[in-house]
């Protein structure tokens, strides 16, 4: 049993310790919005934020998790209102969408760090998380929205 | 069925169907695979489709509050609490059609689109899809084929209603009109849709209604709002891998390395007493570890000890590969199409050219590894499966689990991309298999590594062009001789050659040319091939494009003047040609920067790009690509753009890097480090064109990927003079 805090709760979970988060949140936890594409941290679709900080949580064994924080996609708002997901909806950024919770996450860490990100730091901060519908560049664009919808003062 | 009637499957350009798509014609691919599934298909196209009970999210859209609701048609639900839902017939991997067609039916029943529930459609009669031949999602025509069906299903249901509310009022219909979900009438009354959908649900389908007149669309060409949005950005959209079932267990397959192989004898007892593990079975081609979670199954299949029965395919390599379709090009082929003499003006002609395109295979790498849910119970099967094809996935369980088709509910779930992968059905049997010998819903879920080194790879090809140009350097024979091993015989086994979707495009070769020839030699490799996006329109055009720019510089003519006096009769061609030199600056490239061009006609729609290039160092960099298309009426530009950006990402990939490499009969890439996908660092600029246009729709989600590869190469000839004939780049270190 291991005790671990998934959005704000605290959750005692009945697995091995070797179980990489990802398959704990999936399977354990019911938290699918988290996704399975390589099981190598090769492509961003299990990313979640660790204590804030864009991690791939396929590789992540359970132990290594004991007293962190870790938010997943259900936990960046409660209503889509983070500026991501605001950004995203407005840009119609998903196609199949598969990949797109990790990207939001990615996009959220990044954000969180980069108020204002340039293409560069954008780029960046995305090469991790493949997608193979290519929405890119909307991607980048809706991480510029997003900036623009988290500036205080600006019309959002 | 005729040779005329395969020419027109394959080409997948469709004229509209007639009102309702019928459920027999075209049946192409779905007859060969009858015999291959042992005779269960036929049966399962002429019974109604199942009505399931939901039990997933997936299939949870069902009845709303306030009572069941009215079927006023196969893609149309009105509840008496005003809600509608719409059933799609369709698989959404991205395309968008979970947004594109409902916007068909509601642009013609008057409902605020925008409160619309989707569901995806059971497999059915009703969904056949007129050009495909089955209830297939893929040679991009899911809005051609749809366009007079949907629009038509609305303007029926709204003529019930109409009718429905007239009875009420005890007058004429020619009194009412529909608007915003409520018959209205000429004293100021209505009634909302939901207090009339009983009512018109019981009565006479009207035969002939008319639809709107393109000048009255309120929807159609808007750039609506994708209504499958909200779900993907706060995770609760459900894919095939997110299905959870009371009481489901997780199962992994171990499939022999060697393409082909089978398991000889398995030692399972280690795996079978670890923890978690629930059953090790046998199963078609592999052995199925079943387990409470996926990471236990996983483990354990690390632990079984399997001795292979390779096949046949132990030594096949790339190499081998080549060497089959080398030998087999020198067999002259079946002709597909020809036109004058193509040979003797070749023979005789001022300036001969030849060269041998050749491309490699490719793997489909869904975002979404395969998966498939089954839940077998002793009189039915409910599967949950990301699939293009709702039928041939119904067959495939009854088969495996012994009943028939009829007692297979299939529910399709949210497609992780599909691209062509999920038009095959090899990963269902096994999780039937699994539940059926447990009792218990099984979620079968192969890894990225399963996915990768056992798809149906896109076929290798080798397409040898001559061509010859007269004394004024106009082009007076061009002839593609392609070899390759084909994906529709195997779909088809009583398709003949050389009819195969291998010729598709250049069959439709665009270009006026005095002779003309197109030939084909089959030649199959051994293991398995299959459709992937855009099939043999990438290579195809990779081969003309690639040879009209090798024609232009012989000839020493603009390669966009070379094309365009070809063109000179088809205006949309001519017209996106221009517009795409136009807004690249063709002609005006910027210092160190390079442009190359590329033209396809497919799907019924045109397109045509720029690639804009630098070469530092002998390395590559794709700076951007300039894509102006022409794909009918569109019906959600916003939808179109995102395809056509897709596309190109899509034909990136495949350009620069993508190459599937067998060693002794194994896939030697197996995941995202040794099968690279374009990353976000590494996407160019994209500037998309679309061109207004009110020709009956056309094709949008596999167009864009064929010419990206050849403006890449045109360009890497302008840089540096030299020619790439064969792909990726990345083999000619030139990424």
């Amino acid at each position: 049993m291991a005790l671990i805090s998934v959005n704000e709760r605290t959750i005692d979970v009945d697995a091995a310790p070797d179980t990489p988060l990802l398959w704990v949140l999936r399977d354990h936890l019911a938290m699918t919005g988290t996704k399975y594409g390589c099981g190598m941290a090769l492509c961003g679709a299990c990313t979640v934020h660790i204590d804030g900080t864009a991690t791939r949580s396929c590789m992540l064994p359970l132990s290594a998790v004991a007293g962190r924080r870790v938010t997943t996609i259900e936990g960046l708002s409660a209503d889509r209102s983070h500026a991501v997901q605001r950004a995203w909806i407005e840009l119609d950024v998903p196609q199949c969408g598969y990949c797109q919770s990790g990207q939001i996450m990615s996009a959220a860490a990044l954000l969180a760090v980069k108020p204002a990100p340039s293409d560069a730091e954008i780029d960046a901060a995305m090469a991790g998380n493949l997608c193979r519908c290519g929405t890119y560049p909307r991607i980048r664009k809706a991480i510029h929205r997003a900036a623009q919808l988290l500036t205080p003062g600006r019309d959002p | 069925m005729s040779g005329q009637d395969r020419r027109r499957a394959q080409r997948a350009t469709k004229e509209a169907p007639g009102a309702v798509a019928p459920a027999n014609s075209g049946r192409r691919d779905f007859c060969g695979r009858t015999a291959r599934l042992g005779g269960g298909l036929l049966l399962a196209l002429t019974v109604p489709a199942f009505g399931g009970r939901p039990t997933a999210r997936a299939s949870a859209a069902g009845a709303p509050g306030g009572g069941a609701p009215a079927e006023l048609n196969a893609w149309l639900k009105i509840a008496p609490d005003d809600s509608i839902t719409v059933l799609v017939d369709r698989s959404e991997m991205g395309q968008g059609v979970y947004t594109a067609l409902p916007m068909l039916l509601a642009e013609e029943l008057e409902v605020d689109f925008t409160t619309i529930r989707i569901v995806a459609a059971p497999a059915g009669d009703a969904y056949v899809n007129a050009g495909n031949g089955g209830q297939i999602t893929g040679t991009s025509n899911s809005v051609s084929d749809a366009w007079e069906r949907l629009r038509t299903a609305g303007a029926q249901a709204r003529t019930l209603l109409i009718a429905a509310a007239a009875d009420k009022w005890r007058i004429a219909p020619e009194r009412c009109r529909a608007r915003r979900a409520r018959i209205e009438n000429d004293r100021g009354q209505s009634f909302s849709y939901g207090q009339l959908a009983q009512a018109a649900a019981k009565l006479k389908v009207p035969k002939d209604v008319t639809l709107k007149p393109r000048a009255d669309y309120t929807l159609i060409g808007t750039s609506q709002r994708r209504l499958d949005t909200p779900g993907k950005v706060d995770g609760s959209a459900e894919f095939g891998l997110d299905v959870k079932l009371p009481g489901m267990l997780y199962a992994v397959i171990a499939q022999c390395p060697v393409l082909g192989g089978r398991p000889r004898s398995v030692d399972s007892r280690t795996a079978e007493s670890m923890p978690g593990v629930r059953r090790v079975l046998g199963v078609p081609g592999g052995v199925v570890v079943v387990a409470e979670h996926f990471w236990q199954a996983l483990k354990a299949r690390d632990a079984l000890e399997i001795v292979w029965d390779q096949g046949t395919n132990g030594t096949l390599d790339n190499a081998a590969i080549g060497v089959l379709l080398d030998h087999a090009s020198a067999n002259a082929g079946l002709v597909a199409k020809q036109a004058g003499d193509p040979g003797a003006a070749i023979k005789s002609a001022t300036k001969s050219f030849a060269a041998v395109y050749e491309l490699p295979m490719l793997a489909h790498a869904t975002m979404e590894p395969l998966n498939c849910t089954a839940d077998v119970r002793p009189d039915r099967c409910d599967l949950y499966v990301g699939t293009q094809v709702q039928q041939l996935a119904q067959a495939s369980a009854a088969e495996a689990a012994g009943l028939p088709p009829a007692q297979v509910n299939v529910v399709t779930t949210l497609l992780g991309g599909g691209f062509g992968r999920r038009l095959e059905v090899d990963f269902i049997p096994a999780a039937v298999l699994a539940s059926k010998a447990l009792g218990v819903p099984v979620k079968l879920i192969w890894t990225r590594e399963d996915d990768m080194t056992h798809d149906y790879y896109r076929p290798p090809a080798r397409e040898e062009v001559r061509a010859a140009l007269d004394v004024k350097g106009k082009l007076v024979a061009w002839q593609l001789h392609i070899t390759s091993p084909s994906i529709t015989a195997r779909f088809d086994p009583t398709n003949k050659d050389p009819f195969d979707s291998v010729i598709e495009y250049v069959q439709n070769y665009p270009y006026a040319v005095p002779n003309f020839g197109l030939s084909y030699t089959r030649r199959e490799i051994g293991i398995n091939v299959g459709y992937l996006r855009s099939v043999s329109h990438a290579p195809n055009c990779f081969a003309v494009e690639s040879s009209l720019d090798e024609l232009a510089a012989a000839a020493a003519k603009n390669p966009l003047d070379f094309r365009l006096e070809m063109l000179a009769a088809k205006p949309r061609h001519t017209n996106v040609l221009k517009l795409a030199a136009e807004r690249s600056g063709w002609g005006r490239a910027r210092p160190g920067r390079h442009l190359g061009l590329a033209f396809m006609e497919g799907y019924t729609s045109v397109v045509a790009q720029v690639a804009e290039i630098a070469v530092n160092g002998g390395k590559l960099k794709v700076h951007k690509i300039t894509c102006v298309v022409d794909c009918g009426q569109m019906v959600n530009p916003r939808i179109v753009e995102s395809q056509v950006e897709s596309g190109i990402v899509f034909g990136l990939s495949a350009a620069l890097w993508g190459g599937i490499t067998v060693d002794a009969g194994r896939v030697r890439e197996t995941n995202f480090n040794t099968y690279r996908l374009l990353r976000a660092n590494e996407m160019p600029e994209v500037e998309v064109v679309l061109v207004s246009s009110d020709v009956t729709p056309g094709g949008i989600g596999e167009l864009a990927v064929g010419p990206v590869a050849p403006a890449i190469c045109n360009a890497l000839y302008a840089a540096t003079g030299k020619r790439v004939r064969s792909l990726p780049l990345s083999a000619h270190g030139l990424v």
